[in-house]
């Protein structure tokens, strides 16, 4: 029984329940959800610093409690080198989050701070449970407060937006579940760790169980061509929303393939890895042509976050360490990132009014030079730059193409890896159209001054560039932590 | 003969009859007509009858009477009380408290005669208790009707609304045909059997050679009269309009304790009596499960009316408590009776928060409940709570935990596609489900909130406690039913 992992989700949790009461009525106290995610943040800085990174495949802090026995559902929780990342990244994003409102405030604060709280414990929560249920528990959990967060704050479409999110995540989530519950009545227990080191499941079986839990994990994640939901999500969303979209909520669905689907059911995702794959460099190519297309900023961002996803899934689909380690490397690369550029096109959206990019016309860095250069940096870095934490997911998941797992089409695999080869060149074309079009040229003259950036926008965005830089020029600090973990979930592949 | 009857397992329905009977009398000989104490002696009436049942509860013993020895040639008792029994009769009778708290606030305009009301009301919870207990098919049809008919008279109770003439005129209908099909279907089976008690059902038709079209027949007859019951479909048609029609706390009673009665009889039937004879039914079940959840929600999408959408969202939820009853063999009937349990705390509580809303707004339509949040906070917490639960989404963990149940029997029951059949559903029912509470938090116009009446809070107040009981602790249903 360990006390961190339950207070993270505590805190949050209580933080929210506090909100509730009637004297917050109309007036919740200025940086109240920055004091409660703060120390949440807090809790996940020490969890990291108490880690032992001597030994990061085993589970560390666990806590497994029965809860309904009835159901066979424990309330166990744990973190390893796989979900330690996510964890962390989950708290810091949330707490930027609100480092951006105080600087921004939004209407209805008190119901806003709630949201973003109950958000915050669904999605460490997710990232924590080691229980089959209890992580579609917390997977479901995210739901209904995202759906406010578009609904209420969102854009003119919201709306539509919001349903849309809503009706096909949970369209995904149910699918998950059967699966979920295919791999139980099978195997007979809930317990990830026991089930990953083995579980009996016929193949038939395996291949059915993760097309299923495939599926619902891949609406989240999401691939193509499962991502229809995802740029009305983004563009409709307040910028918090779709920070905390692209950063966390995305990462829940890549997360279950490395947690759930490849380790419980080694033999299901063997047969199903070419098809993963495929998928993965169609919407490498799909994710990069739209972009190409786009308009609006946030849905250009939206749009590229398909791409890199299909990157993240290309990783997964190699079943080699260096492949997935690539996938969750590449996960935290983007949720710092992408949550990066949408602060950042929030920002510019916020100054102009819009976020189209004819409307938005050139010479940003001449009228906001440095919300120019970070629009600039971000881009740069999520095209993939060497020296840049962007670019180690990309690589790697490529260099896990070239040497698939040994049960996979070699061949096969080598198309995968050209083709996601081009889109990398690509993403680097629209990323720098974009930017050619957006920050270079002279300034139209109609417009009046506008400010540039606050302390506040550099207070939340300046965490994420030190850890782009960090991770880019020293990607080791993360591989270090997920290598062992990988290595352990994927016993029976070789390499 | 002399039949020794045991006093104390007969006793709950014995106090609900009792205390009709008192409030008839009451009615007539109080001098001045006072609603809120007939409606505090009914109260009174369901507490102790619920007081009476946790005693047996905790006693922990079987109970049996009316019992005929093996010697008469074909033995069997009629009336037992078992774990089964305490469940259903607890949720009728923890559900008929909460619709006597509605009731007392729907009768203060005294146009509704209160005595007769309340009588009906106890009447009906009468049959309600009595029908889990019941162990041969003729209790059990008496049972159900005894359940049925003071529902007829409660709805028409509204005399001077058109509608709720119209909607007790449609469920007297449909419900008097379906009797008649199930008592045909019941002589058939008395026929090919020679016994009425369930227990001795399964074996005699199973020894009885040929005539197996005959059985056939028969369980669908049967089937078909409990499927008006819990509003199954072909047998949906009339839920609609008899919701509306009907005064709120009737409603309530129809989706509740009515169709809790139902599903008590359908699983006595189907898995005491026709145990052996479940291939026959086990497939029937499934589609009647399959198409009921998809009518339910489909018809429940394009609602306008508070009422009518919820009528067809339990239409909706009965096609998920069917689906368990549909794998053949094992106990996947306690599936049911979880979800049973669960759908009848979070609807009641819709039910209660509707009646709430109905004091202002008599057309209750769903547009009335935009920017609730504002006009009264609590309320609308309280009814988005109820909706996530019956969506089956966190935070309302409840509705989540009782579709997890339903899901794992059928998967490990082998009936893969009745399980994606209800997934789509559930993502069906989400939509209108957040559709209505995203109108609870949208803004909306302003106004004081006027009259709050104390008995429907209180009712809401009940039914969010034990929603959120079953959240935190869903184990408390499991090991109940289980």
């Amino acid at each position: 029984m360990s006390w961190i992992p339950i207070a993270m989700l505590a805190v949050p949790l209580l933080g929210a329940a506090v909100l509730l009461l009637p004297r917050f009525a109309g007036r919740v106290p200025r940086g109240y959800g920055l004091a409660v995610s703060g120390v949440t943040l807090a809790l996940a800085v020490a969890m990291a610093a108490v880690f032992d990174y001597g030994d990061t495949a085993r589970m560390q802090f666990q806590t497994d409690v029965p809860w309904i026995p009835g159901l066979d559902l424990r309330f166990h929780l744990g973190v390893d080198g796989i979900s330690l990342p996510l964890v962390v990244l989950t708290a810091l994003l949330t707490f930027l989050c609100f480092v951006h409102l105080a600087g921004r405030p939004q209407s209805r604060p008190r119901a806003l701070a709630f949201t973003l709280l109950v958000l915050e414990t669904g999605m460490i929560g997710t990232f924590l449970a080691l229980d089959l249920l209890l992580f579609f528990v917390f997977f479901e959990v995210v739901l209904v407060p995202m759906y406010f967060v578009i609904a209420v704050w969102g854009g003119p479409e919201r709306r539509a937006a919001a349903v849309k999110f809503i009706l096909y995540t949970l369209l995904g989530s149910a699918v998950l579940l059967l699966g979920l519950l295919v791999v139980w009545s099978q195997a007979g227990t809930l317990d990830m760790v026991a089930l990953a080191r083995g579980n009996g499941i016929a193949r038939s079986t395996q291949i059915l169980a993760f097309l299923a839990i495939g599926a619902g994990l891949a609406v989240k994640a999401p691939m193509w061509p499962l991502h229809t939901w995802l740029p009305d999500a983004h563009t409709e969303a307040p910028t918090v929303g779709s920070v905390l979209l692209a950063g966390v909520l995305l990462k829940m669905g890549t997360y279950g393939f490395a947690r759930i689907a490849i380790p419980i059911l080694p033999e299901g995702a063997a047969t199903v890895a070419p098809w993963l794959g495929a998928f993965a460099v169609i919407g490498i190519i799909y994710g990069s042509l739209a972009c190409l297309a786009q308009r609006d900023l946030k849905r250009m961002i939206a749009y590229s976050s398909v791409g890199h996803m299909g990157f993240v899934l290309l990783g997964f689909a190699t079943l080699t360490p260096v492949g997935v380690n690539a996938a969750l490397f590449g996960n935290v690369a983007h949720g710092l990132i992408t949550g990066l550029l949408f602060f950042v096109a929030g920002a510019v959206k916020d100054r102009y009014g819009t976020a189209d990019m004819a409307r938005l016309g050139g010479g940003m860095l001449g009228r906001l030079p440095y919300i120019g250069s970070l629009l600039t940096f971000a881009c740069v870095a999520s095209l993939g730059l060497p020296g840049l934490a962007g670019f180690w997911g990309e690589m790697l998941a490529l260099f896990g193409a070239f040497r698939p797992a040994a049960e996979l089409s070699r061949p096969l695999f080598l198309t995968f890896m050209v083709i996601g080869g081009i889109g990398t060149v690509l993403t680097a074309a629209y990323f720098l159209l974009m930017l050619s079009r957006v920050t270079h040229g002279r300034p139209a003259r109609d417009r009046g001054p506008a400010v540039d950036v606050t302390a506040y926008e550099l207070a939340a965005w300046m965490p994420l560039v030190l850890l782009t830089l960090l991770f880019g020029l020293w990607p080791k600090a993360l591989l270090a932590i997920t290598t062992p973990a990988v290595q352990a979930i994927l016993p029976g592949v070789g390499s | 003969m002399i039949q020794s009857i045991d006093y104390v397992a007969i006793a709950a329905p014995l106090i609900l009859a009792l205390v009709a009977g008192v409030v008839l009398l009451l009615d007539a000989f109080l001098p001045r007509r006072t609603p809120g104490a007939l409606g505090l002696v009914t109260l009174a009436g369901v507490v102790a009858a619920f007081g009476v049942l946790m005693a047996q509860a905790a006693e922990g013993g079987r109970r049996r009477t009316f019992c005929v020895p093996d010697s008469l040639g074909g033995g069997g008792c009629s009336f037992v009380v078992d774990r089964f029994t305490l469940v259903m009769s607890g949720l009728a009778l923890v559900a008929g408290i909460v619709i006597v708290l509605l009731s007392m606030a729907e009768l203060t305009d005294r146009r509704i005669p209160a005595g007769e009301w309340y009588f009906l009301l106890l009447s009906a919870l009468t049959g309600a208790v009595l029908l889990p207990a019941a162990r041969d098919l003729a209790t059990l049809v008496v049972a159900l009707e005894v359940v049925s008919l003071p529902v007829f008279a409660l709805t028409a109770l509204k005399r001077y609304d058109g509608r709720a003439s119209e909607a007790a005129l449609k469920l007297f209908l449909v419900s008097v045909v379906s009797t008649a099909i199930t008592l045909f279907g019941v002589s058939l089976l008395y026929g090919l059997t020679g016994t009425l008690y369930l227990e001795r059902l399964s074996p005699a038709l199973s020894a009885g050679s040929g005539a197996s079209g005959v059985v056939s027949v028969a369980v669908v007859l049967v089937l078909a009269g409990f499927a008006f019951k819990v509003a199954a479909v072909p047998f949906h048609f009339w839920a609609g309009d008899v919701y509306q029609g009907a005064p709120v706390p009737v409603a309530a009673l129809l989706s509740v304790v009515s169709k809790a009665a139902g599903f008590a009889g359908l699983i006595l039937i189907l898995v005491t009596g026709l145990r052996d004879q479940a291939t026959l039914w086990g497939p029937v079940v499934a589609v009647v499960a399959a198409a009921t959840m998809t009518a339910g929600n489909v018809l429940a999408l394009r609602q306008r009316a508070a009422l009518r959408l919820l009528a067809w969202s339990s239409v909706a939820q009965s096609g998920y408590i069917l689906a368990p009853l549909a794998v053949v063999g094992g106990r996947a009937f306690t599936a049911s009776m979880s979800y049973l349990v669960i759908y009848a705390a979070m609807n009641l509580g819709a039910f209660a928060v509707v009646m709430a809303i109905s004091r202002t707004a008599p057309r209750n339509e769903l547009d009335d409940y935009r920017g609730l949040a504002s006009r009264r906070p609590g309320t609308a917490v309280a009814l988005g709570f109820f909706l996530v639960c019956l969506a089956g989404l966190p935070p309302g963990l409840a509705g989540l935990f009782a579709k997890v149940v339903v899901f794992r029997e059928i998967v490990e029951g082998g009936l893969g596609w009745l399980a994606v059949v209800m997934a789509v559903n559930t993502v069906i029912g989400l939509y209108y489900y957040i559709a209505w509470t995203a109108r609870l938090f949208a803004p909306g116009p302003a106004g004081a909130s006027r009259t709050r009446s104390v008995p429907v809070t209180v009712a809401v107040g009940v039914a969010v406690l034990v929603t959120l009981a079953f959240s935190v602790a869903p184990q408390l249903v499991l090991s109940a039913s289980g």
